[in-house]
């Protein structure tokens, strides 16, 4: 197959470094393995040896082009190569054994899988004549991660690695990108194989669609120009076709507003002025409510998730739809497009650009001076906001908002789930993409501490802050063993509120303020309360604060990081700069703030946008009130 | 409610089967009927795959993500009007003395076969359309049905043209 591959009359595009000499050498399957992932340019591997790997660690100890990464659970190898891939842009790795070892990289896989990361994982798998046994550590990686991978492999020949390896890079990072699962038998591993560069790729039913339809984009372009009120509702696609500047392009040549969601964060300057927030849930609602009243929607790389619609029968009802995605089963899967475009969301925006050019040169404008008056009022009258304790405790919001503005430019910024990521998502300012990482699908608790140790090692220049919550961290913060023996010093925020923060909102708005196991430091004395009647209360909230179990300032001195606490709300500044300035150790801040702050605004769920409280109790005036 | 006729083409590789099922269940699909087979191509095979539907939208999304799953290299949904669409029926019904006869003749009405004949029963094999073979049942249910088994439905379009012709091109570029 190398033969083919150099021959110039003989193209052949998804083969990788097509052009370059072919290697062709004598090794075994996990020599050939590891020569595979130098080939295809992954550095850096994160993972946990085990008895059906072993082959491969072998010859990885003398790879002087891979750099593995020992963590403390696979759960962490796979978050930690989510967090490298969405700060680098390429392809995470992280590689694991058979068995238990495969299935803690479930959570990880179905993560980055919600969230479109380009992402192989290579774990391995008892001897292939052992397969179907119930052999020792056995288990079905291929068969448990069908659902939650784009593709998986189970490789039982040797030969077959190379091609394999450089198949699972091309579908990782191709198309709409997403996780790759490869698993090797350890007979395949030990076996010998002749190792030859580039492979011939075999994939005659991967063919992803790239370049927008002409016709559907010229569509779009006039509906552009003819709406009265527009959004760009701008989606994760964006920054996973790295087209950040042409969106801006394509934003300032429109004046359309423009809404990046979770995903989408850094897409588009924060500061700048068409920008008009974060949609959904805990959008803000000038965002939420222009996409409720909007008449035109401009989805790129977007996929109408539950969190952005709300009621979804409800949602946007005035709106027509353009909806670009390089995934066509994204298209009309929650919300039928007037306009459907199929395309990288690089290309559909470029081409737009041109299309709405053509309009502008043939004297069609749009103008959105009286939908930006509206939009300008809503931005006015309902800003993010938040109330300070009055008993002089910290406040959360404002803890994630002074050190988003202490941070040194470049701050990379990754997050856990919960309130702490709401908080994260909208009181700190992103004007770079790729400083914002998030598990937005699956939303999995424990995401920040391992996501940060992976942007850390592929981007060792630049600060990195993991804003997590006191139960989020709990989960995973054994990763910082790894951030502290291999010299990845990252900076933690522990936003610590004693609670299990969003689950208590909900049990605050929802039920009746009855908090059934979400109180995290919680005395042997503890018990729930009936009802919210002061006294009771008051008691579990001395109780709380008197136990402090476990003790995050000494939890991260003994995993070898400096442990801070910050209690008194003048003190934060300091403590924030003190953090800052330690640069050659991983860095834990505990800081205790008060339990009842809450995400505002919200849609509550199963409810419409237009249901959006700005507030507890606040619902924003849209001159649509008569029944109040 | 609306039952639609898949053509899918796979790579013939291990565990694509599994892969096409698992994505009905998941996105919430009945599968009325599955047939796999071989095709022309060593390297190609077809899943036929009647479904239920209640709507059309739902249905172009579990076509949308079958496209998705790398080993799938086409799907068309073959109409009735244009396709033809064919079941296998085995029946093995219950006959003495006075009935062989009867049954016999209710066989050579509908063009079906007798394929096996003991003291106490007949066994008919039969193809035709789903409607033809629910006919033939229902005329043979009086007699008593000892065992049936039935195919999943195939189906393949009039006329000259294939399906599996650019697919096959497909693989050939990549091979």
């Amino acid at each position: 197959m190398t033969e083919q591959a150099t021959g110039a009359h003989h193209p052949q595009p998804r083969a990788p470094r097509a052009a370059q000499q072919p290697i062709t050498e004598q090794v075994t399957g996990a020599q050939s393995l590891i020569r595979s992932l130098e080939e295809v340019g992954a550095d850096t591997v994160f993972g946990i040896p085990g008895g059906t790997i072993l082959p491969a660690y072998d010859p990885m100890f003398d790879s002087k082009r891979v750099r593995h990464i020992l963590v403390r659970h696979e759960q962490g190898a796979g978050h930690a190569a989510t967090g490298y891939a969405q700060a680098t842009g390429k392809v995470g790795v992280c590689m694991a054994t058979s068995g238990p070892g495969a299935t803690n990289l479930v959570t990880p896989i179905a993560d980055a899988h919600m969230d479109s990361v380009p992402l192989v994982a290579i774990t391995g798998q008892v001897n292939s004549t052992s397969i179907g046994t119930d052999a020792f550590q056995e288990a079905d990686i291929c068969g448990i991660t069908m659902p939650i991978t784009k593709h998986n492999f189970l490789v039982t020949k040797a030969e077959d690695i190379p091609r394999t390896i450089a198949e699972a890079f091309h579908i990782a990072s191709t198309g709409r990108p997403g996780p790759v699962l490869v698993d090797i038998a350890k007979d395949a591993l030990q076996a010998q194989t002749v190792f030859s560069w580039p492979p011939q790729l075999d994939l005659p039913g991967y063919r992803p669609v790239t370049k927008p339809h002409a016709k559907q984009i010229r569509e779009a372009a006039k509906l552009i120009v003819q709406a009265k009120r527009p959004v760009l509702y701008i989606g994760g696609g964006v920054l996973k076709a790295r087209a950040t500047d042409e969106l801006r392009i394509l934003a300032e040549l429109t004046g359309a507003p423009v809404a990046t969601t979770l995903m989408a964060l850094g897409a588009f300057p924060d500061s700048h002025p068409q920008h008009i927030g974060m949609p959904g849930m805990h959008g803000s609602v000038s965002a939420v409510t222009a996409m409720q009243k909007a008449d035109l929607l401009v989805a790129l790389g977007a996929r109408f998730d539950d969190r952005v619609t709300g009621r979804v029968d409800t949602f946007a009802p005035f709106a027509k739809i353009v909806h670009a995605d390089v995934d066509p089963a994204e298209i009309g899967k929650i919300r039928a497009a007037d306009v459907p475009i199929v395309g990288d969301a690089r290309e559909v925006i470029a081409d737009l650009v041109v299309a709405i050019q053509a309009e502008h040169e043939a004297g069609r404008y749009g103008d959105y001076a009286g939908w930006w008056a509206q939009i300008d009022l809503w931005r006015k009258t309902y800003p993010l906001g938040y109330d300070l304790p009055e008993d002089g405790s910290l406040s959360p919001q404002q803890v994630i908002q002074r050190i988003g503005k202490l941070a040194p430019e470049g701050t990379i910024y990754t997050a856990g789930v919960g309130q702490h990521q709401m908080w994260a998502s909208q009181f700190i300012d992103y004007e770079k993409p790729y400083t914002w990482l998030n598990s937005g699908g699956l939303g999995t608790m424990g995401y920040a501490v391992p996501a940060a140790m992976g942007a850390k090692a592929g981007m060792p220049e630049r600060t990195v802050w993991a804003i997590d919550g006191d139960g989020c961290f709990q989960m995973t913060n054994q990763e910082l063993v790894t951030c502290a023996l291999n010299n990845m010093p990252i900076k933690v925020a522990i936003i610590n509120n004693g609670a299990l923060g969003m689950v208590r909102q909900w049990q605050t708005l929802f039920y009746n303020e009855r908090y059934s196991n979400t109180v995290l430091h919680s005395g042997p004395t503890q018990c729930s309360t009936d009802s919210g009647s002061g006294s009771a209360a008051e008691a579990q909230k001395a109780q709380n604060l008197g136990t402090r179990t476990p003790d995050f300032v000494k939890l991260a001195e003994a995993m070898g990081c400096v442990g801070i606490r910050c209690e008194d709300p003048t003190q934060l500044d300091s403590v924030i700069e003190k953090a800052n300035s330690i640069n050659d150790r991983t860095v834990v801040v505990d800081f205790i703030c008060h339990e009842d702050a809450m995400v505002w605004p919200m849609v509550a769920a199963g409810t419409s946008n237009d249901e959006v409280l700005a507030a507890r109790g606040v619902r924003p005036d849209f001159g649509d009130m008569e029944d109040d | 409610m609306s039952k639609h006729t898949l053509s899918v083409l796979v790579e013939n590789k291990p565990g694509v089967l599994a892969r096409i099922t698992a994505l009905f269940s998941r996105r919430g699909f009945n599968i009325d009927s599955l047939a796999v087979g071989t095709t022309e191509h060593p390297d190609i095979s077809r899943i036929t795959i009647v479904v239920n539907v209640i709507e059309d939208l739902p249905l172009e999304q579990v076509t949308k993500q079958l496209n998705k799953l790398v080993n799938v290299l086409k799907i068309v949904e073959l109409e009735s009007s244009s396709a033809i669409h064919r079941e296998l029926v085995l029946i093995k019904v219950r006959a003495d003395n006075e009935t062989r006869s009867q049954i016999t003749e209710i066989v050579q009405l509908f063009r079906a076969k007798t394929v096996d004949v003991s003291p106490e029963a007949v066994t008919v094999e039969a193809t035709g359309s789903a409607d033809k073979l629910e006919a033939l049942l229902r005329m043979l249910e009086p007699f008593g049905i000892k065992e049936l088994v039935q195919s999943g439905t195939i189906a393949i379009g009039r006329g000259a043209r294939s399906i599996t012709d650019r697919s096959l091109r497909a693989l050939d570029r990549s091979a």
